[in-house]
């Protein structure tokens, strides 16, 4: 059991961090939308099943096959962006459809979470039934579309020892930590940033002060769907899966780690996403598979009993400015 | 939560479905001059890639009986449960009740054959299951279940053999996919290699998980000859596609659920190269094994445009023992099953003859190595040999 845990520790922590980087990058949209309307968000996930759908547009489209080094960045940065468009705009237009009508009339939150719920099936079923036959023409046996053509050829970048990285891993890594650093600035830094602060710190006070708050949570939403589409991306590098049922475990695991990081906190989501990354893969060396998830949210119940605001707790309102 | 709701509502609504269905053709079953039979199993979700072919298969066989013009013509009614035993259970009632079925094809996998089960016992219903491999359904002592594909004991047996005798292997590591089928199969090779003092290790993996690299990462350090894959093709595509990625060297194998294309999709073309595969059921594209299989296997090309797949055949010689039972002149459920006990006929995949717990009398194993895009069969598991 040890000697798996030290045998196996590299390799774990290293597919853990590539792991934890999507993590993070979903649970960003999340915690945004938590923290601007104290709404879980359940469509997220499917936002984010969008985005694989956008990447494995843009890979056929471009019709490469087995591209690495240079390209291989260039391929995953029109993903990305591709990816991040169309999710973050999906986010936009969800919000205007499956909420704003719920906010203006002053509905309960219950509400809002049960129209999250229905747009989450909504587009799962839309995608499985309609879209995915319509635009890729070949719907393979339910609803999953497999790449025929696999595009990416690995190697590993780096080889010391027992460390070795393959390029796909480093490009997740690299391209994760870059997002979200410079979401961290945009909310820091820019006049959109303060306002989204400012409506979750207290929305009324927000609007005396001249806020538009349907700019702010449109933002939230598109900023939040881009971020799962940049992850959506670096997914469809590491695993050229595309599935309408994507979503759903992954958001399952990506909602653990923003209320493990503390939700509404957009560095919490960042600590969250790593550390159940982490978690799974050093879970799975000491006691197998099987056990995965179970360690991950044993875990969780842990950090939520001696910290029941998670790791870091602190939530956007409160952020530094 | 999300995925219950999801399933709860969808078989609300095929439960609808079924009922509505059953209005059209309400009180046509039993007796008179035509009689329904039915067929289950995943037509829509995740793993209907095996399931189609059967249908096929069965569907030519029923359609081929009514070009005859037969006293008792047969209706062929299809219920698609998505290979969810939550799904098949009210499915089945409602075969039963609204469109008295006579006997049903299927349903094509174990977990929800264990769950129909004692509905169609009760019911009285007989079924024939074209792939439906669990060892424990024949040992539930039902009176009214058979099918027509080898189990998974004597696929464990016949893959063991194979791994053991041709590919020669020392070390061997199974991973499933913690269902029934995969489990069972998984860890009856497992014991079934072991006793050959075969050195082995075990896994368990999320079927709806796309991340396999602790597993990957664990047979890397295993180092094993034969990685074994018990479940299903869409989970076999993406293990196999990650342990090639991450460089491991050895054979693949999966069984009979990981048959099809599918699996060459999810691993890509090069991934999946060399994989092979045991399976009980018998893929004749050429018709090389008796006049029966050449005939099915042309019709069936000319009527569908594709070459037979896994399980067409078991879906037509299932249909065919049902067909026999009717022409014969048995009608209802109860004289029907009378007569399956008895029937026996040289069938488009092998030889059809019930044992007294409705398994097959005779069970063969064969092994398939993918070559290109194609599943090609190697021969019998005794036979076999990998390419490379």
């Amino acid at each position: 059991m040890f000697e798996d845990f030290i045998s196996q520790f590299w390799p774990s922590t290293i597919d853990g961090l590539a792991l934890g980087a999507i993590y993070a990058l979903v649970a960003l949209g999340y915690t945004m939308v938590y923290g601007v309307l104290r709404l879980i968000n359940f469509a997220h996930a499917d936002i984010f099943m969008v985005g694989t759908f956008a990447a494995l547009g843009t890979v056929q489209v471009l019709g490469v096959s087995d591209v690495g080094g240079a390209a291989l960045i260039g391929v995953v940065a029109l993903m990305a962006v591709v990816a991040a468009v169309i999710s973050g705009g999906g986010a936009m237009l969800l919000e205007l459809v499956a909420y704003r009508p719920l906010r203006k009339k002053g509905a309960s939150r219950l509400a809002a979470l049960i129209s999250a719920i229905g747009a989450s099936i909504f587009l799962q079923q839309l995608f499985a039934t309609l879209l995915v036959p319509a635009l890729f023409g070949t719907s393979k046996e339910g609803g999953r579309l497999p790449v025929d053509e696999h595009f990416v050829s690995r190697s590993n970048v780096i080889d010391a020892g027992p460390i070795e990285v393959s390029n796909d891993k480093l490009i997740i890594f690299v391209g994760a930590i870059v997002m979200m650093v410079a979401l961290d600035q945009f909310v820091n830094r820019t006049r959109l940033g303060r306002g989204i602060r400012s409506t979750a710190q207290d929305p009324e006070t927000a609007v005396l002060m001249g806020v538009n708050i349907d700019r702010v949570v449109s933002v939230t939403f598109l900023v939040g769907g881009a971020m799962a589409g940049v992850a959506a991306a670096l997914y469809f590098l590491r695993f050229e899966q595309a599935w309408y049922f994507t979503g759903f475990l992954l958001g399952i695991k990506a909602f653990t780690a923003a209320v493990l990081g503390g939700i509404g906190n957009i560095r919490g989501a960042l600590v969250g996403g790593f550390a159940l990354g982490l978690f799974e893969m050093y879970g799975s060396s000491l006691f197998g598979s099987e056990w995965r998830d179970v360690v991950a949210f044993s875990v969780l119940i842990l950090v939520l009993m001696f910290r029941p605001t998670g790791i870091l707790g602190e939530s956007l309102q409160q952020a530094r400015a | 939560m999300m995925r219950v709701t999801g399933a709860v509502a969808m078989s609300a609504v095929l439960a609808l479905g079924a009922v509505a269905c059953g209005g059209d053709d309400g009180g046509s079953g039993g007796g008179g001059d035509s009689v329904t039979i039915g067929f289950m199993g995943d037509l829509t979700g995740e793993n209907s890639g095996l399931v189609i072919p059967p249908k096929q298969g069965a569907q030519l066989a029923i359609d081929q009986y009514n070009a005859k013009n037969p006293k008792v013509k047969i209706n062929f009614k299809t219920y698609d449960s998505q290979g969810k035993p939550e799904q098949a259970s009210p499915l089945v009632q409602g075969a039963i009740k609204n469109d008295k079925i006579v006997a049903l094809i299927g349903p094509a996998f174990s977990g929800e054959s264990q769950a129909t089960g004692p509905i169609l016992e009760e019911a009285g219903v007989p079924s024939v299951s074209p792939s439906a491999t669990d060892i424990t359904l024949a040992q539930k002592g039902w009176k009214y279940w058979h099918r027509v594909v080898a189990d998974d004991s004597v696929q464990s047996a016949g893959a063991a053999e194979f791994i053991t005798g041709s590919l020669k292997a020392k070390k061997v590591f199974t991973v499933h996919d913690k269902q029934v089928y995969g489990k069972g199969l998984a860890d009856a090779i497992a014991k079934a290699v072991q006793a050959k003092g075969v050195q082995t290790g075990t896994e368990g993996v999320d079927d709806k998980a796309t991340d396999y690299s602790s597993t990957v990462n664990k047979i890397k350090q295993f180092n094993p000859d034969v990685v074994y894959y018990g479940g299903y093709y869409s989970v076999a595509g993406r293990l196999f596609k990650q342990l090639r990625e991450a460089g491991y060297q050895g054979k693949v194998m999966s069984g009979d659920g990981s048959v099809a294309t599918g699996l060459i999709d999810g691993a890509g073309e090069k991934n999946a190269q060399g994989a092979l595969l045991s399976c009980g059921c018998n893929i004749d594209a050429s018709g090389k094994s008796g006049k029966t299989a050449a005939d099915f296997a042309a019709a069936y090309k000319q009527k569908y445009g594709t070459d037979v797949a896994i399980y067409s055949a078991e879906g037509y010689d299932a249909a065919t023992a049902l067909i026999k039972a009717v022409e014969a002149g048995k009608t209802d459920s109860k004289s029907i099953n009378e007569y399956l006990k008895t029937v026996s006929f040289e069938g488009a995949g092998k030889q059809i003859k019930f044992a007294e717990n409705g398994a097959l009398a005779t069970q063969d194993i064969f092994i398939y190595e993918v070559q290109g895009r194609a599943i090609t069969l190697l021969g019998n598991s005794k036979e076999a040999k990998a390419s490379s």
